[in-house]
C-alpha cells in the first residue's frame, strides 16, 4: 500500500516551513470578497425588528402600515403573538425593501405589543438560598448543554443521576445528534428515567449542579500546612465579530436556494436550513470567500439566517441580504459564559498542592452553563467543587475560541499563583514542583516552561510580589499553561491531475483566516513535488466535497490529512500510468521539484508536464477522506500543551495596567506552516490582551439592554496596546512525529490568566475579576487597605 | 437613518434662518463625526440638516496681539498644526493631538467639538439625556454609572461633558461667539455649557437656531500651562478624568490659577477650591497633591465610579507638576 505517513524532516520541501500565506496580496488589495461585499442583480436589504425587552411576550404584531409603504417588497414573521422572548434584541419580524432606508422604515411602521416580564441580566454570587437543586433534564437543557460544550462524560452523568422530564421522539433525537449529541450521550437519554411531574415545575434563575468531589478533600485541607483562599472571575465577553453575521439568499427556482453566508461552517450550513426552510439540504448551495472573524459564533444559519431565506421567497425569490448592524452583532449574535469561583486551594510547606475547593457560578445566557474544567491542566489529589448556573436574560451563550478554558486558566491558574505567593516561592519553582500533577503532559510542560523563562527572562524580572516598583510604576510577571484537543475533523478532498498537468482541488472547508488555502497547497505541493502556484484550490462550497466545521482547532488537521491521502494517491495513480514510459515499475518513482523520476536516477525522467501527458485523455480525479483507517496511518492527534508569560506595568495611582511583553510558547504536534502557525499565536496573544485589559459585556439590570453594542464602549485593544509578543512554536523531535494538531484555541487560553498573576505580582494584590480595569485595580488597592 | 432635508446655505444669515427655533425639527451639520452616529443610532432624526461648511466666515485661525481667532469649521488637525498654536498655546495644541484619530482630527471641526453630544451610554441608547424608566426611576442611580459624573451630579442630569479640548479652552479663558436671529452673542466658554434640568433642554447655552461661529482665546504668552488625560486604551478611546490648568507666577509662587477638570461633571468644571488652595504656593508634590484634593473635597460617587474621584485627583495633580515644570512644551 502507498505510504500516506507525513514525510520526515529531509523528504519535505514545504511542510515545516514557513510560508506566507497565499490569499495575502486579495487581502490587502481589497480585492477578497466577503459575504459583506456580495451584491447581487436586484438585491432587496433585509432588516429586523428585534424586541426592545430582556423578557416578555409577544401579544400582537401590526405589520399593516409597513406592508402598504412603497419599497417595501415582502414581512416574514419570525415570532408570531405568544412567543416568548428570553432576550433584548431577539428577532421578531423580518423585512425586505429595495434599500436600507426603506426597510428601516418599514421595520419602525411595525407595532409590536408585548407584555413585559421580569428579567434578570445580572451573574452576581448567587443570593443565599436561592439556588435549586438541579432537577431532572428537559430536551432543551440538555441541547444548551450541547451548545454549552458540555463534555459528553459529563452530561451522561447528569442524564443518569437526574433523570429527564420527557421521553423525546426520534426527530428530537436526531436534532441533538445533529447538534453535537454523542452517541453515548443518545444511549444515555434512552436509558434515562422519565419525570414528566419536574417538567412543569417553574425553574428557579440559580441552578445547583450536585457537588463533585474527588480523594478526600476534608481530611487533606485539614493536613494542608499552607491554605489560600481567593476570588477569581471572568465576564460574559462577545465575539465582536469585525465581519458581522449575516447572509445573502436567493431562490433560483421554486426549490431551490443559493445563500452567500458569512460561515466557519459552509458544508454544514444546507442542512440546517432543509428542515425550516423544508426543501431538501441537496438543493441549498451555500458559498462564501473569505470570512472577517467567527471565533465560534457563526457554525449555524442562525434565525436570521433562515429568515433572510423566507424573506427572499416571499419576495419573488429575489436577492435578499441581512447582515446585522454592529449593535445586534454584539447584542444577540454570540457571548462567552462568564465564570466566577471561590477557591480554596491547600498545599505542603515544600509546595506540593493537595487539595481543591471551589464554589463557582456564571451564566450563558438563558441557558444557564456548566462549570469550566476546573482545577485545570493540574489533577489535584482532592477535590470538592460546587457549581450554580445562573439562567438570565442576557442572551445567549456560544462556543467562545476555546470554550471554557479561558475561565478555568484564570480560575485555576490565579488560584495556584496566589498560593505559591503565600508559600514564598516563585511561581515558575512552583508549577515545576508540581508538574507531574499535568499528566500526561508533564515533560511538554516542563521542555516549555524552560524556554519560555528565557524567551521573557524571568529569572531577572521575577521579584516577590509588590516589590518591583519604582515611583508609581510597578512591574511584574505572571504564567500560566493550557491545553486543548485538536483532532482533526472529518474532511473530504478531491484532487484532480488534468493530462495538461494542471492540478485542482476542491473541498467544502473553509479559510478563517488561519491559512487554511496555504497550509491545503503546502500539503499538496509537497506531496506532489511540484510548486504551490501550480496547483488551483476551490474551498468554500458546498458543491465540493464535505468537510467539518472549523470549531475546537479541528480544520488543521482534518483538511491536511484528507488532502495527504489525495494527493499520495493521484501521485500513485500518474505513477502507474508513467512507469511504461520511463521502464521502470511505480513503485520506484518520485515526483519532486516538476520532475518525475526514477529514484536517485536522474536520467531517466520526465517534466511533470510530460508525466501527466500519458494519463491520456481523461483527467485522474481521486478523493483523500480523514478519518480514513483504510489508509493509514493516523495523520492527526490530539492534545497539547502550552505554557504562556506575561510582563506588565502597574501606574498605581491610575490602576492602569499595560502589558509590555507576552511569551507564548505552544506545541500542535506537526507544524504544517511555521509562519502561519505563528501568526496564529500573535492573533490570540492580542484578543487575550484585549479581554484581559478591555472586554466585558455590560447590562443595564433596569432596562434589561446591553449598554456597549458598539465599538466605544465595546473596547478592543489597538494597534498601541500590544506589546512585544515573542512566539515560539515547538517543533522537531517528538512533536513532529504526533501528525497535525490544531491551535486555532490553545493559544487564546492563557493571556487572562497570566496578565492577571502579572499585576498581582507587580502590585500586591489580587485583582479578582477580568477585565483589569482602573476602577477594578484600584478597588483590589482599596480592599487591601494599600 | 431617517430620511431628512439637507441644505448648504453660504452665509451665517442664511444658516440661521433655515434653522427652526425648537430642537427636535433641525441639526447644524459641521464634519458630522458626531452628529451623523447619532442619526444611525436613531438618537436624533432632525427633519433638516443645515451644512454650514460652505460658509466661508466661519473658516481660519488668526493670531495677533488681541490674542487667536478660530473659525468654528477650523478642523482638529488644522488647528493642532497651527504655528502660532503650538508656540503660544501648547497645552491647546497637545489636547488636540491627543483627541481622537487622525482621520477624525481631519473631519471634525472644532465648533462640532464644543456642541458634541454626551457620550453617555443611556443617551447613546436612546434613552434620553436624563434617562428614566417609565415608573419614573432613574437610570443611571440604579443603573451601571463607572463612567459617570462625579460633581455637580445631585440633579437629573450625570453624564460627563465630552469634549477633551473645552477644559483647556476655558483654562485659556476662551470666549465663544454666536450667532442667531437676534444679533451676535459672546461669552465665556465656561458659561456655555449648562446642566440640563429637563429632557427638552440641552447641555449648551445654544438656541436651537444659532450657531457657533468662532472661538476666541487671549494672548497666554505669560502663563504656565499643562493638559493632562487619563485613559485606559493607548488611543481610541474616552477618557476616564481629564484636567487643565493654567497658572500664572510671580517669581516661583501662583499669582492666579486656573484648574478645570473633564469627564467628572456634565460641564467642564471649574475648581475654585484648587484655584484657592494654590494662591501664592510654589508648586511642589505637595502643593499640587493638596490642590488636587482640594478640587475634589466636594465629589460625591455614585455606586460604580468612585474610582474616578481617585483618578481626577491624579490628573490634577500631574497636571500642575507638569505646567510648573514648563507645561505641555
Ligand atoms: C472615535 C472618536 C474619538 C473621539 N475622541 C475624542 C477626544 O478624544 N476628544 C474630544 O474632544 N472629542 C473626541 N471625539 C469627538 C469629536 O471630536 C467630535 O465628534 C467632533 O469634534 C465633532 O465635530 P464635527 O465637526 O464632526 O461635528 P458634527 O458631528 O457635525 O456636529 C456635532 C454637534 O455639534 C453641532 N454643531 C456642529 N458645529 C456647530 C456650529 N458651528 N454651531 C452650532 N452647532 C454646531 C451639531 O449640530 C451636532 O449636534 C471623538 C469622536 C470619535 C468618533
Amino acid at each position: 500500500m502507498a505510504d500516506y505517513g507525513w514525510p520526515d524532516a529531509e523528504h519535505r520541501t514545504l511542510i515545516g516551513k514557513r510560508i506566507t500565506r497565499v490569499d495575502s496580496p486579495v487581502k490587502v488589495s481589497g480585492q477578497a470578497k466577503y459575504t459583506y461585499d456580495v451584491k447581487r442583480p436586484g438585491m432587496l436589504f433585509g432588516k429586523i425588528l428585534r424586541c426592545p425587552y430582556a423578557y416578555a411576550k409577544v401579544v400582537s404584531i401590526d405589520a399593516s402600515a409597513a406592508e402598504k409603504m412603497p419599497g417595501v417588497k415582502a414581512i416574514h414573521i419570525i415570532q408570531g403573538p405568544n412567543s416568548t422572548i428570553h432576550w433584548a434584541g431577539d428577532e421578531v419580524v423580518a423585512v425586505a425593501a429595495v434599500d436600507e432606508p426603506t426597510a428601516e422604515d418599514a421595520v419602525r411602521a411595525i407595532k409590536v405589543k408585548y407584555q413585559k416580564l421580569s428579567h434578570l441580566v445580572s451573574d452576581a454570587e448567587p443570593p443565599k438560598g436561592a439556588a435549586q437543586a438541579q432537577g431532572p433534564l428537559s430536551m432543551d437543557d440538555i441541547d444548551d448543554m450541547l451548545d454549552n460544550q458540555v463534555p459528553a462524560r459529563q452530561m451522561v452523568e447528569q442524564i443518569q443521576q437526574y433523570g429527564i422530564t420527557s421521553k423525546p421522539d426520534e426527530g428530537t433525537l436526531k436534532g441533538l445528534q445533529e447538534d453535537g449529541a454523542t452517541d453515548e450521550v443518545i444511549k444515555a437519554i434512552r436509558a434515562a428515567t422519565v419525570h414528566p411531574e419536574a417538567g412543569s415545575r417553574p425553574k428557579s434563575n440559580y441552578q445547583k449542579a450536585a457537588a463533585q468531589t474527588l480523594g478526600d478533600g476534608e481530611k487533606a485541607f485539614a493536613q494542608a500546612e499552607v491554605i489560600s483562599e481567593g476570588l477569581y472571575g471572568v465576564p460574559v465577553i462577545t465575539h465582536c465579530c469585525l465581519e458581522s453575521h449575516g447572509s445573502t439568499s436567493e431562490w433560483t427556482d421554486n426549490d431551490h436556494l443559493l445563500v452567500h453566508m458569512s460561515t466557519q461552517n459552509v458544508s454544514g450550513i444546507a442542512g440546517q436550513m432543509a428542515e425550516p426552510l423544508k426543501i431538501p439540504a441537496t438543493n441549498i448551495r451555500v458559498h462564501q470567500d473569505h470570512i472577517g472573524g467567527g471565533f465560534g459564533s457563526k457554525f449555524s444559519p442562525d434565525r436570521w439566517g433562515i429568515a433572510t431565506a423566507e424573506v427572499s421567497k416571499k419576495a419573488g425569490g429575489k436577492p435578499v441580504r441581512i447582515m446585522l448592524e454592529r449593535d445586534s452583532e454584539l447584542k444577540v449574535a454570540g457571548a462567552r459564559p462568564s465564570a466566577y469561583a471561590r477557591v480554596r486551594v491547600g498545599a505542603k510547606r515544600d509546595g506540593t498542592i493537595v487539595a481543591w475547593q471551589s464554589e463557582s457560578w456564571g451564566t450563558g445566557g438563558p441557558g444557564g452553563g456548566g462549570m469550566p474544567p476546573i482545577p485545570y491542566v493540574f489533577s489535584i489529589p482532592n477535590q470538592r467543587k460546587e457549581h450554580t448556573a445562573i439562567r438570565n436574560n442576557i442572551g445567549p451563550a456560544r462556543a467562545w475560541r476555546a470554550p471554557n478554558h479561558p475561565q478555568a486558566a484564570v480560575i485555576t491558574m490565579c488560584a495556584l499563583d496566589d498560593l505559591a505567593a503565600k508559600l514564598n516561592m516563585d511561581p515558575l519553582d512552583f508549577f515545576l514542583k508540581n508538574i507531574e500533577l499535568g499528566k500526561p503532559r508533564q515533560a511538554i510542560y516542563t521542555e516549555e516552561l524552560g524556554i519560555a523563562s528565557d524567551l521573557m527572562g524571568w529569572k531577572q524580572k521575577w521579584h516577590p510580589r509588590g516589590q518591583n516598583k519604582s515611583g508609581n510604576l510597578a512591574r511584574g510577571v505572571g504564567l500560566s499553561l493550557h491545553t486543548w484537543g485538536g483532532r482533526g475533523h472529518a474532511s473530504d478532498c478531491d484532487l484532480t491531475i488534468h493530462p495538461d498537468g494542471s492540478v485542482d482541488i476542491k473541498m467544502g472547508s473553509q479559510d478563517l483566516g488561519t491559512g487554511t488555502r496555504t497550509c491545503i497547497l503546502m500539503v499538496a505541493a509537497d506531496t506532489l513535488g511540484i510548486p504551490m502556484d501550480t496547483i488551483s484550490l476551490q474551498i468554500g462550497d458546498t458543491m465540493y466535497p464535505p468537510s467539518g466545521g472549523s470549531g475546537g482547532s479541528t480544520t488543521i488537521g482534518g483538511v491536511s490529512s484528507s488532502t495527504r491521502r489525495a494527493a499520495v494517491d493521484a501521485r500513485e495513480g500518474l505513477f502507474a500510468k508513467v512507469a511504461p514510459a520511463l521502464n521502470a515499475q511505480p513503485a520506484e518513482l518520485e515526483s519532486i521539484n516538476g520532475t518525475v523520476r526514477v529514484k536517485g536516477d536522474s536520467s531517466r525522467s520526465l517534466s511533470w508536464k510530460e508525466a501527466c501527458s500519458k494519463l491520456g485523455a481523461m483527467p485522474l480525479t481521486v478523493r483523500g477522506k480523514n478519518p480514513d483507517k483504510s489508509k493509514p496511518p493516523d495523520l492527526t492527534n490530539s492534545g497539547v500543551g502550552g505554557v504562556q508569560m506575561a510582563e506588565v506595568e502597574v501606574d498605581t495611582d491610575t490602576g492602569i495596567v499595560k502589558v509590555k511583553k507576552m511569551v507564548a510558547v505552544q506545541d500542535c504536534g506537526l507544524v504544517i506552516d511555521v509562519k502561519t502557525a505563528e501568526s496564529q499565536c500573535h492573533g490570540a496573544l492580542i484578543m487575550g490582551i484585549s479581554y484581559s485589559l478591555f472586554e466585558e459585556k455590560v447590562m443595564d439590570p433596569t432596562t434589561g439592554r446591553m449598554l456597549n453594542p458598539d465599538m466605544q464602549y465595546y473596547r478592543l485593544a489597538g494597534l498601541n496596546d500590544i506589546p512585544e509578543l515573542v512566539v515560539h512554536m515547538m517543533t522537531g523531535k517528538g512533536y513532529d512525529e504526533r501528525g497535525v494538531i490544531g491551535l486555532g484555541e490553545p493559544p487564546v487560553i492563557s493571556p487572562g490568566a497570566a496578565i492577571s498573576n502579572a499585576v498581582a505580582n507587580a502590585i500586591g494584590v489580587r485583582v479578582p475579576f477580568l477585565p483589569l480595569t482602573p476602577d477594578r485595580v484600584l478597588g483590589a488597592f482599596q480592599k487591601a487597605g494599600a | 437613518m431617517r430620511s431628512f432635508e439637507y441644505v448648504s446655505p453660504t452665509t451665517k444669515a442664511q444658516a440661521v434662518s433655515l434653522l427652526a427655533g425648537n430642537w427636535g425639527q433641525t441639526e447644524v451639520f459641521a464634519g458630522g463625526t458626531d452628529l451623523l452616529a447619532l442619526m444611525k443610532d436613531d438618537v436624533l432624526a432632525p427633519k433638516r440638516l443645515v451644512n454650514i461648511k460652505q460658509i466661508k466666515d466661519l473658516q481660519g485661525v488668526t493670531y495677533n496681539a488681541q490674542g487667536l481667532r478660530v473659525g468654528a469649521l477650523t478642523n482638529l488637525g488644522e488647528l493642532a498644526d497651527d504655528a502660532n498654536v503650538k508656540k503660544n498655546y501648547p497645552a491647546l495644541a497637545e489636547a488636540l493631538i491627543e483627541a481622537a484619530s487622525p482621520q477624525i482630527r481631519n473631519m471634525a471641526t472644532l465648533g462640532g467639538n464644543l456642541c458634541q453630544r454626551p457620550r453617555c451610554w443611556y443617551f447613546r441608547n436612546g434613552f434620553g439625556l436624563l434617562p428614566k424608566d417609565e415608573t419614573g426611576k432613574e437610570l443611571i442611580i440604579e443603573g451601571d454609572n463607572r463612567y459617570h459624573a462625579i460633581l455637580a451630579n445631585d440633579g437629573p442630569a450625570k453624564f460627563v461633558s465630552p469634549s477633551t479640548i473645552a477644559p483647556v479652552l476655558i483654562a485659556y479663558a476662551a470666549k465663544i461667539r454666536l450667532e442667531g436671529p437676534k444679533g451676535k452673542r459672546e461669552l465665556p466658554l465656561e458659561k456655555f455649557y449648562v446642566v440640563p434640568k429637563t429632557e427638552t433642554e440641552r447641555e449648551h447655552d445654544l438656541q436651537p437656531n444659532e450657531i457657533v461661529t468662532e472661538v476666541v482665546v487671549p494672548p497666554a504668552t505669560d502663563a504656565k500651562a499643562a493638559h493632562y488625560e487619563i485613559r485606559q486604551k493607548e488611543a481610541f478611546d474616552w477618557p476616564l478624568a481629564v484636567a487643565a490648568v493654567a497658572l500664572r507666577m510671580n517669581g516661583s509662587n501662583v499669582q492666579s490659577a486656573r484648574v478645570v477638570m473633564g469627564y467628572v461633571a456634565p460641564v467642564p468644571w471649574i475648581s475654585m477650591e484648587a484655584e484657592q488652595a494654590l494662591s501664592s504656593q510654589n508648586i511642589s508634590e505637595d502643593t499640587a497633591q493638596r490642590a488636587a484634593a482640594a478640587a475634589l473635597r466636594n465629589a460625591k460617587a455614585l455606586s460604580h465610579n468612585s474610582y474616578k474621584v481617585q483618578l481626577a485627583r491624579v490628573a490634577v495633580k500631574r497636571a500642575l507638576l507638569k505646567a510648573a515644570s514648563g507645561g505641555a512644551a
